[in-house]
């Protein structure tokens, strides 16, 4: 039977953009469809039906859902350039960091992004209280992975791009180069490596998209109490 | 090996730190227990779980290891020699239990919690109702996974069944506290089933809470929280 990979994701969903990165970094062959979510396909209702959600990575017909969870799927199922060390030691702090920046970076971030006035500046004390440990474990190592990008750089991935747009629609520095040297850096080495320079979604749309996103929560801050 | 080249930072009622266990009983790893008083936490959890300052911590050979089901997944592979396999071995068949795991801390947990926080009878009701939509689901997987076979593992007891088998004592206490029937006869009677073979399995049950003994916890947590004095 031939191999038939597929992704559904959207143009613009951070969390899509893990499972397209590690397929393209394998070199396996995928159609990928760019879903529409206030209008989802049959095909991902049916394949997501608990969440419906995107992403989801088809697998000869079978649905796998949760971006963590389809990074290690596609590791283990295409051996070739491992995403994950040999050794158990390293795997579990590869994950661990992969869970920390699901569980504590991007909440913190999200809050920063959206939250207004007092309860902005406290979300983003967190967020930078947060992102103190990246840039501690980014000591000595090129990337999470150590030298070559492995599980937590692609989980942690968006940052190099999200965090750019979220600053410019907030009006405030997130992640300062004296602050955050290394983690500056990554973040620049991580948007230029191959594979993942091309497939960025475009800046000026993503900009007016979390502008939009924005709105509502400035506006319910500016409504007199 | 000696026992105490491997050590757990736990507490006791904690279903986390029960994955841990498990996993460790499974592989016949000894090691050392030590009960954390969350009052008040020990230098060596400071020191081993900076980020988070929680347990459980699995440390083997002075490397700590955090959250609880990267502990489960890293135990199965340092011991892979050890005691049958915890994950499955399939690729896809790993994705579904990783992907149940998740739901299950995601979903299924916060459920079980609100339903006993005491926001009023109306969220009471909608959390109930949430949490059994929610383990009809889980059946489901139940059938599935386990293909007639006694666990979500198959014929042992595996990741999955330990990603939600821990949180059984507190399912049993929030019943008994509440008056509700969560895990059901004719509603899910794989998992009613599945519930009593979990809870008697050699690796779960000397490390499982007793139910009375974790329902006397919950009221003094709950009287805590209501004072402020715990968040």
């Amino acid at each position: 039977m031939a191999e038939e990979v597929k992704l559904l994701k959207t143009w613009s969903s951070p969390f899509g953009l893990r499972a397209f990165w590690i397929l393209k970094l394998k070199g396996v062959q995928f159609d990928f469809i760019d879903e529409d979510l206030s209008n989802k396909s049959p095909l991902l209702l049916q394949s997501n039906p608990v969440y419906k959600k995107v992403p989801v990575l088809i697998h000869n017909g079978k649905p796998i859902s949760e971006s963590l969870v389809i990074l290690e799927y596609v590791d283990e199922t295409w051996k070739q350039n491992p995403l994950l060390p040999e050794d158990p030691y390293e795997r579990a702090r590869a994950r661990f960091w992969a869970k920390f920046g699901e569980d504590k970076v991007l909440v913190s971030i999200w809050n920063a992004f959206i939250k207004q006035g007092k309860e902005q500046e406290e979300a983003i004390g967190l967020a930078i209280e947060t992102l103190k440990f990246l840039e501690e474990e980014l000591k000595g190592k090129r990337f999470f992975g150590g030298e070559k990008i492995g599980l937590a750089d692609l989980a942690l991935g968006w940052l190099a791009n999200l965090i750019g747009v979220f600053e410019e629609v907030i009006g405030v520095k997130l992640i300062e180069k004296e602050r955050f040297p290394l983690l500056s850096a990554w973040m620049q080495e991580f948007a230029e490596a191959p594979v993942i320079k091309e497939s960025w979604p475009p800046h000026e749309k993503l900009v007016t998209k979390f502008r939009a996103i924005r709105e509502p929560y400035v506006a319910a801050a500016a409504q007199p109490k | 090996m000696a026992k105490s080249d491997v050590k757990v930072l736990g507490a006791w009622p904690s279903p986390f730190v029960m994955r841990a266990r498990i996993a460790l009983k499974i592989k016949s790893v000894e090691y050392e227990y030590l009960e954390e008083n969350l009052g008040s936490k020990s230098e060596l959890l400071l020191k081993s779980n900076p980020v988070h300052k929680k347990i459980p911590v699995l440390i083997h050979n002075d490397k700590p290891v955090c959250e609880s089901l990267i502990i489960v997944e890293y135990v199965d592979e340092a011991w892979s020699s050890s005691g049958p396999s915890i994950i499955p071995s399939d690729p896809y068949d790993r994705a579904v239990a990783r992907f149940w795991a998740a739901y299950v801390d995601e979903k299924l947990f916060p459920a079980l919690k609100s339903i006993g926080s005491g926001d009023g009878a109306e969220a009471k009701k909608a959390a109930i109702e949430q949490l059994i939509e929610g383990l009809v689901l889980l059946e489901d997987a139940f059938v599935k996974c386990s293909k007639g076979k006694p666990f979500f593992g198959g014929s042992q007891i595996g990741f999955l069944d330990i990603a939600f088998g821990c949180y059984l004592g507190w399912v049993r206490v929030t019943e008994k506290m509440n008056e509700v029937k969560l895990l059901d006869e004719v509603k899910t009677p794989g998992l009613f089933k599945w519930a009593e073979r979990f809870c008697a399995d050699a690796a779960v049950k000397d490390v499982m809470p007793e139910t009375d003994k974790l329902a006397e916890f919950a009221k003094v947590l709950a009287k805590l929280r209501a004072s402020g004095k715990w968040n």
